[in-house]
């Protein structure tokens, strides 16, 4: 029965110009018109990526290697940089370390095909604040860049969460929906938590893996379906709307009910 | 020959036993001359002893019974074997008895112990001798009351005789000692020559391709032996890491050659069959999970052959293994219960080891995938898996155990290769490279996997060195 009514947003839905995209995102807050630079030497792998941010209703630019990279995101303002990790005349992690000398706090995706647990490790300390190994859904770094552009800083977190009638207590560690209380397990808490931190964009299996359990790699079995459900069983079962909902080929979006 | 030499100059052991020669040989004429000396030093001292007995016995004589007594008793003793030399002398230093025929004169007016031998003639010597043929002595020269000056000396040609024969001795000793040392290195340094051409023989062959050669091994256990032997052991681990790159070729060629055939076929016969929007919409699915699952499996494949060649993948830092099981349990808990498995935790507190998280977790989450997928009883009882921290003797145990139907013995080996599955039909979703990951992280751990009957069922322990 969730999945039915979950499986409302799926990806390929999204308007297709970027006039309509803009009214789209307003109605349905959705995260929209970032200005992401794509720092892609790969030309048809640049190419999609940019049309597909055009579709999801951004604003993308792109530069073919590093140098070029560097300069665009030194004179621009962005809300997400995209690096590849290997780049001619300057790599990736080398132009993101330059730029975070200069102060420059953008959030930086890095991409990369090295995927071994140091290589992330040492992408993260040059700087990047996120890491996604080729090959990737495009799904997935769509979720990743729209989380990444509208992170809350930790100095800015509130201690008091609210979706619609879901609210969360960071200090006494509190869960009501529509001032009932619901009692939940630490890492559910930690679920739940990480999902209202980005309400409304769309966070995948593999970020829930990585925030709420600290792991990078990828089970077999799918264990965060079950976790999501049984956190579902427990914010959505009695009431009419479900808050928590599967988007399906992509991950899961906590969204307050549409108000009808 | 000479070349031969300068080879041999290069051996490290041949210069260094050159050099101790040396020091040895240093250290030996020192000792030489110190004993040759403190003999002739200690033969002087006794001569000086007798003399001043002899002394002071004509002294005796010559307060009793006055100068001539004196003179007679002098006689007397110069007849005697090994006679002492006696001198009476007026102030002048002129000779008026003795049995000494010539001397310097200082000696005789000068009381007390001569500085050093000095030189003079007995009565059989020939006359006009140089200095240095003319016999030696040492004396102690004395006034009497009436103006006359007795000496009396030894002759010391013995110590001085004696020196030689001490010097000749050790030197012909010392020149024995070097040659011989010199040819007991000369032939050591050709045997380590010749292990050491040995050696370069061999990695010569090596290198020309045949990989099953290795190094001489005498057992001796010397460092010779020492060093092949780790030279050894480092070629096992190179062809170790070789075959097993092979084998990852291979498998890749078998494996992923087949779904990549099937991905073809279906879009192949989708676009034959003329699709309208939703089926090509349904097709497109199917090849996007069917290539989301070769990725999956090339992925694994990646990783255990960077895991397997070493630890320069992953960091490996303290690590609380409890903390490890604990969080494993809680991610995997629900995902049991959903398929109707009991999961058991038993752990024990504070058990540490060196270790990285992720991919012990990783090793660990395969094993109980592993579990929960093929580990169910057949009889229909209710499926239970038991992970298990254990710590003793140094060592940490992680185990996951079910009650299923288990891994025939004969099979337990291969299971552990990559692409090898129980379950011929593969009805069941896996890529048969589970175990052979955790076998892998196990090994970068410096641990084991060992694959037991649990009665009924698999017990899978991860044994690693605690820390």
């Amino acid at each position: 029965m969730h999945e039915e009514q979950a499986a409302a947003l799926p990806v390929s839905t999204r308007p297709a110009t970027a006039a309509a995209a803009f009214l789209y995102c307003s109605i349905r807050d959705y995260v929209c018109d970032m200005k992401i630079l794509v720092i892609e030497d790969d030309q048809e792998a640049a190419d999609y990526l940019l049309k597909a941010f055009r579709e999801a209703g951004h604003n993308p630019d792109h530069a073919a290697d590093g140098l070029s990279g560097l300069h665009m995101a030194q004179s621009n303002s962005y809300d997400v940089l995209i690096v590849d990790r290997m780049l001619p005349k300057l790599d990736g992690l080398t132009a993101l370390q330059e730029l975070r000398s200069e102060g420059d706090q953008t959030p930086a995706l890095i991409l990369s095909a090295l995927g071994q647990v140091d290589d992330r490790v040492k992408g993260l300390r040059s700087g990047g604040d996120d890491y996604l190994t080729k090959p990737y859904a495009f799904s997935e770094l769509l979720a990743r860049v729209e989380v990444l552009a509208r992170r809350v800083k930790p100095e800015e977190a509130e201690m008091q969460l609210r979706v619609g009638d879901l609210e969360l207590d960071r200090l006494s560690r509190e869960v009501r929906r529509g001032g009932n209380k619901i009692l939940l397990q630490p890492r559910e808490f930690r679920l739940l938590e990480y999902l209202m931190q980005n309400a409304g964009k769309v966070v995948t299996r593999t970020m829930l893996l990585e925030e709420v359990w600290d792991y990078h790699f990828d089970p077999q079995t799918n264990v965060i379906d079950v976790h999501i459900s049984r956190l579902r069983s427990k914010i959505d079962k009695d009431f009419d709307t479900a808050m928590l909902q599967t988007v399906r080929g992509a991950g899961y979006i906590l969204k307050a009910p549409a108000e009808a | 020959m000479w070349n031969r030499l300068r080879l041999l100059w290069s051996v490290t052991a041949v210069r260094l036993s050159v050099a101790y020669t040396l020091a040895f040989g240093l250290l030996a004429l020192f000792l030489v001359f110190y004993m040759s000396g403190s003999a002739v030093q200690f033969l002087t001292s006794q001569y000086r002893d007798a003399i001043e007995r002899e002394a002071a016995g004509l002294q005796l004589v010559y307060e009793r019974r006055g100068i001539n007594a004196m003179i007679r008793e002098m006689e007397f003793r110069s007849r005697g074997p090994g006679a002492s030399l006696y001198v009476v002398a007026d102030k002048e230093g002129n000779i008026l008895a003795g049995n000494v025929r010539d001397l310097d004169k200082k000696i005789l007016i000068t009381n007390g112990w001569t500085r050093h031998p000095f030189p003079y003639d007995g009565f059989g010597d020939q006359t006009n001798r140089k200095d240095d043929e003319r016999s030696r002595a040492v004396a102690v020269t004395f006034s009497l009351p009436d103006a006359m000056q007795v000496m009396v000396g030894k002759d010391i040609g013995d110590p001085d005789r004696f020196r030689n024969i001490v010097r000749r001795a050790l030197g012909l000793s010392m020149t024995m000692m070097l040659v011989a040392g010199f040819l007991i290195w000369f032939f050591l340094g050709r045997r380590a020559l010749k292990r050491i051409d040995m050696v370069s023989r061999s990695t010569e062959r090596i290198m020309a391709g045949d990989r099953a050669e290795r190094l001489p091994v005498t057992g001796a256990n010397d460092e010779f032996d020492r060093l092949s032997a780790r030279m050894n052991n480092m070629l096992d681990r190179i062809s170790t890491l070789d075959s097993g790159l092979r084998d990852v070729s291979d498998s890749i060629a078998h494996d992923l050659k087949t779904p990549l055939t099937r991905l073809r076929n279906k879009v192949e016969a989708a676009l034959a069959s003329d699709p309208g929007k939703r089926e090509a919409q349904d097709v497109l699915n199917e090849v996007i999970a069917d290539s989301d699952s070769i990725i999956k499996t090339f992925n694994a494949l990646l990783m255990i052959s960077r895991v397997e060649s070493g630890s320069q993948v992953a960091e490996l830092n303290g690590l609380d293994l409890t903390e490890l099981v604990h969080d494993v349990h809680e991610l995997y808990e629900p995902v049991a219960e959903e398929e109707g498995v009991e999961l058991r935790l038993e752990t024990a507190p504070g058990v540490k080891t060196i270790g990285n998280r992720e991919l012990l977790a990783q090793g660990l989450t395969n094993l109980l995938d592993n579990s929960l997928k093929y580990g169910r009883p057949e009889n229909g009882n209710p499926a239970v898996v038991t992970l298990r921290l254990e710590s003793g003797g140094g060592k940490a145990v992680i185990s996951v155990s079910d009650n299923g139907p288990g891994i025939p013995s004969e099979h337990r080996d291969k299971v552990r290769e990559r692409f090898h599955r129980l379950d011929k039909s593969r009805s069941k979703p896996g890529s048969g490279l589970g175990l052979a990951l955790v076998e892998a992280v196990a090994k970068l751990h410096s641990g084991t996997l060992e694959l037991g009957d649990s009665e009924p069922g698999l017990s899978a322990r991860l044994v690693l060195p605690a820390k």
